[in-house]
């Protein structure tokens, strides 16, 4: 397996984009990671996107083929994928595009996340289908239900209050108020997470993250390719992906994302650091609730203890392991497909040094991606 | 000269409580109160509909400046809950009126501004000496799904206003605003309107109120601390404050005019009833600045003048004294006032 290298990276405004269609979005994303990586269309030679349900969003599909089309590549013939793993599509494009690098098989190739989602009223509808249709929704358990049990118990078996998981949100918020191209550019009190609406107790409103549009692209190269264009790669060390039980009531303990688990634990084992070396992460903060497990997951903290974390500020900007300083997908917004190649942007953006005000001083950084409730995850480690 | 000779408003007396209807849902009713900026909307009669609505208020303009009825030679009705699907409202008021057989007539549909375009055909009428006076009316009895967001706010009234020469207020300029956008529709035979939630922000109210506001004082050589009031289509009271703020106007300059806190959101009377509380208390030589907003979409603006006139007309009772006139009632009426249960 050769070493494989980000260099280059784009991402559009995440939010209600009423004036930009899907093709607008991924053309967006895709022609600013050309540009930041100083390369043309025709040096790529394979593209990899994660989207989770065009089909039910927009009525599209085969849309590898129409990126591939709209973005000027249909010229060049490339193969052009789509992957699907409901909100992990992201990291499963990012993953798909490191083997096809790390194989030898491709030198420079194209990820990228899109979703357009604003054009539907249901969205979380569809966004639930990442959940057990059959056996979840069916009986009403939807992602903010699911999400809610999993609250409830944590909080019964370790002690996590809601005001723990309103921290997440307040943090979250703070963070993203530095990012360009965050949805919520805003801080938020802790009362206003306590007083927002209940969606599924003990979840709130502002628990929750908005569903909203966006795309995101990374150019990924060999190590050999990487040095020859730019002064600043940013190295991935480790891509692991691990699957679970997709419904919450088949898992071991509910209170452990053991995809999460599996893949961190691979993924540090292959990298060859440990969770004492991450300095920067972007973890999926879909609820707050999913940020705090992850800590634990990923083994920032011990099981059980990941209120502790954000009670102590240790994840926030200046803390011991920042995490989700783009603001994460509470407060930068959650594109599906694309939040997990945002993650990416955000953290390669951090280790390069150019992520202005809320620039953080790391040389080593992780994503956590996950679909539905976790029965897909994938971690990646970086490193410049 | 020509603008508005007289005005006459009318509002149903029945209210229902935010904090009524969130019971039933189950909903948090502080929040949405303080989302929406609205307490109580009104709700009509059991016999009560837009063609009654707007023979109340035609009746108070009439009897308010005086004029024959038969000199009316214009008559639009406006509104998105015309009795018939075919068949006028506005016939069905020219006649309780009395204005005979010789009038222009239409019903007219633009969502929550088709009042606003009867004004202006007006106002284009007589200023083409085609007819003396024209009777603009704005008139509504909102549907709204039970559950639905917009059950907080969908309420009924009416506001009419007779166009002519001698104004209490000249129609200085008006300006519209106009493209193809659905935010907002009720096709035919459905019994509620569909919407595109926070779609039918931004993209919409805002994007048409501020094009108007805009388009009228760049192309008529206003500026917003040239206007003593302002009165925005208030579909819930956050929207006309925003627009306010965006277009730099003193939010003070919109309270008289903001009826939707008590009432609701009154659809095609819905600015029109801000105009004519703006008219209870407005001096002569204040100038007041008036943008509706109509889903699918568009916004009328009129820079409007009050003259001396003014002063000997008869203002009572004012709109905010109909506001207060009020009795409660709960869920249950409600459903059987608006027909959901017979």
């Amino acid at each position: 397996m050769r070493r494989v290298a980000v260099v280059g990276v784009g991402c559009t405004r995440f939010g209600e984009l009423w004036d930009k269609s899907f093709r607008d979005l991924f053309i967006e994303a895709g022609i600013e990671a050309l540009e930041d990586a100083d390369l043309e269309g025709k040096e790529i030679e394979a593209l990899y996107v994660g989207n989770m349900s065009a089909g039910r969003f927009i009525g599209q599909e085969h849309i590898a083929a129409l990126i591939a089309d709209y973005s000027g590549l249909a010229e060049f013939n490339i193969p052009a994928t789509r992957v699907e793993a409901a909100d992990a599509s992201g990291g499963l494009a990012l993953r798909h595009a490191y083997i096809a690098v790390a194989s030898g098989l491709h030198n420079v190739v194209i990820a990228g996340g899109v979703e357009k989602v604003s054009d539907v009223g249901d969205a979380m509808g569809i966004l639930s289908c990442a959940a057990d249709q059959e056996w979840e929704n069916f009986i009403g358990a939807n992602l903010p239900a699911l999400f809610a049990l999993i609250a409830r118990l944590h909080m019964k078996e370790f002690g996590t209050t809601e005001e723990d998981l309103a921290l997440v949100a307040v943090k979250n918020h703070k963070n993203a108020v530095n990012n360009p191209k965050a949805q919520y550019r805003r801080e938020i009190s802790l009362e206003d997470v306590l007083n927002s609406p209940y969606i599924a107790e003990p979840l709130k409103l502002l628990d929750s993250s908005p569903i909203c549009d966006g795309a995101s692209a990374v150019i990924l190269a060999s190590e050999e390719v990487a040095k020859k264009i730019t002064d600043t790669p940013v190295y991935i060390d480790a891509c692991c992906q691990a699957s679970d039980y997709i419904a919450l009531h088949s898992r071991r303990d509910v209170l452990t994302m053991t995809s999460v688990v599996k893949a961190s634990r691979e993924a540090y084992k292959i990298s060859g650091y440990s969770p004492k070396d991450i300095q920067i992460a972007e973890v999926h903060d879909v609820f707050t609730i999913a940020e705090i497990i992850a800590y634990e997951d990923l083994g920032f903290a011990k099981k059980g203890e990941g209120a502790k974390l954000i009670r102590e500020g240790e994840t926030e900007i200046g803390g011991k392991i920042p995490v989700n300083t783009s603001g994460g997908l509470k407060a930068c917004g959650h594109a599906v497909g694309a939040t997990g190649i945002r993650q990416v942007v955000e953290v390669v953006t951090q280790l390069r040094g150019e992520a202005g005000k809320r620039q953080v001083d790391a040389e080593v950084g992780l994503t956590l991606n996950i679909g539905g409730t976790g029965a897909t995850a994938i971690v990646t480690i970086f490193s410049r | 000269m020509i603008g508005i000779v007289s005005y006459g408003t009318y509002i149903p007396r029945y209210r229902i409580s935010v904090d009524e209807i969130a019971r039933i849902w189950g909903e948090h009713a502080e929040t949405i109160k303080s989302g929406l900026g609205i307490l109580e909307k009104s709700v009509p009669d059991l016999d009560e509909d837009t063609a009654t609505i707007s023979v109340e208020a035609a009746r108070e303009a009439i009897n308010r400046c005086k004029i024959n009825p038969k000199d009316i030679g214009a008559v639009f009705v406006g509104s998105e809950s015309h009795p018939y699907a075919v068949k006028p409202t506005a016939t069905i008021v020219g006649e309780a009126l009395g204005i005979g057989n010789e009038y222009f007539c239409a019903d007219l549909e633009f969502a929550c501004k088709a009042g606003t375009a009867a004004i202006q055909i007006c106002y284009a009428m007589v200023k083409a000496d085609m007819i003396k006076y024209g009777l603009a009316i704005g008139a509504d009895t909102a549907q709204a799904k039970p559950a639905d967001a917009l059950e907080y706010s969908a309420s009924a009234g009416g506001v009419a206003l007779i166009i002519g020469k001698s104004p209490i207020a000249e129609i200085e300029a008006t300006y519209s605003f106009t493209s193809d956008t659905p935010d907002f529709w009720r096709r035919d035979l459905q019994r509620y309107p569909s919407h595109g939630g926070r779609f039918t922000g931004l993209p919409a109210y805002f994007r048409h109120t501020i094009s108007a506001a805009r388009g009228l004082m760049e192309k008529y050589g206003y500026k917003p601390g040239d206007f003593d009031f302002a009165v925005f289509h208030q579909p819930n009271a956050k929207f006309p404050i925003r627009a306010a703020r965006m277009l730099g106007i003193d939010t003070k300059k919109i309270e008289q005019g903001l009826v939707v806190r008590l009432i609701g959101n009154t659809y095609s009377a819905s600015s029109l009833m801000g105009l004519a509380a703006v008219l209870d208390v407005a001096k002569p030589d204040q100038r007041i600045l008036l943008v509706s907003f109509g889903s699918g979409a568009g916004s009328d603006a009129f820079s409007l003048r009050v003259t001396d006139r003014i002063e000997e007309f008869p203002r009572n009772p004012s709109v905010w004294d109909k506001i207060s006139s009020k009795e409660y009632i709960d869920y249950g009426l409600y459903l059987k006032h608006r027909g959901m249960i017979e």
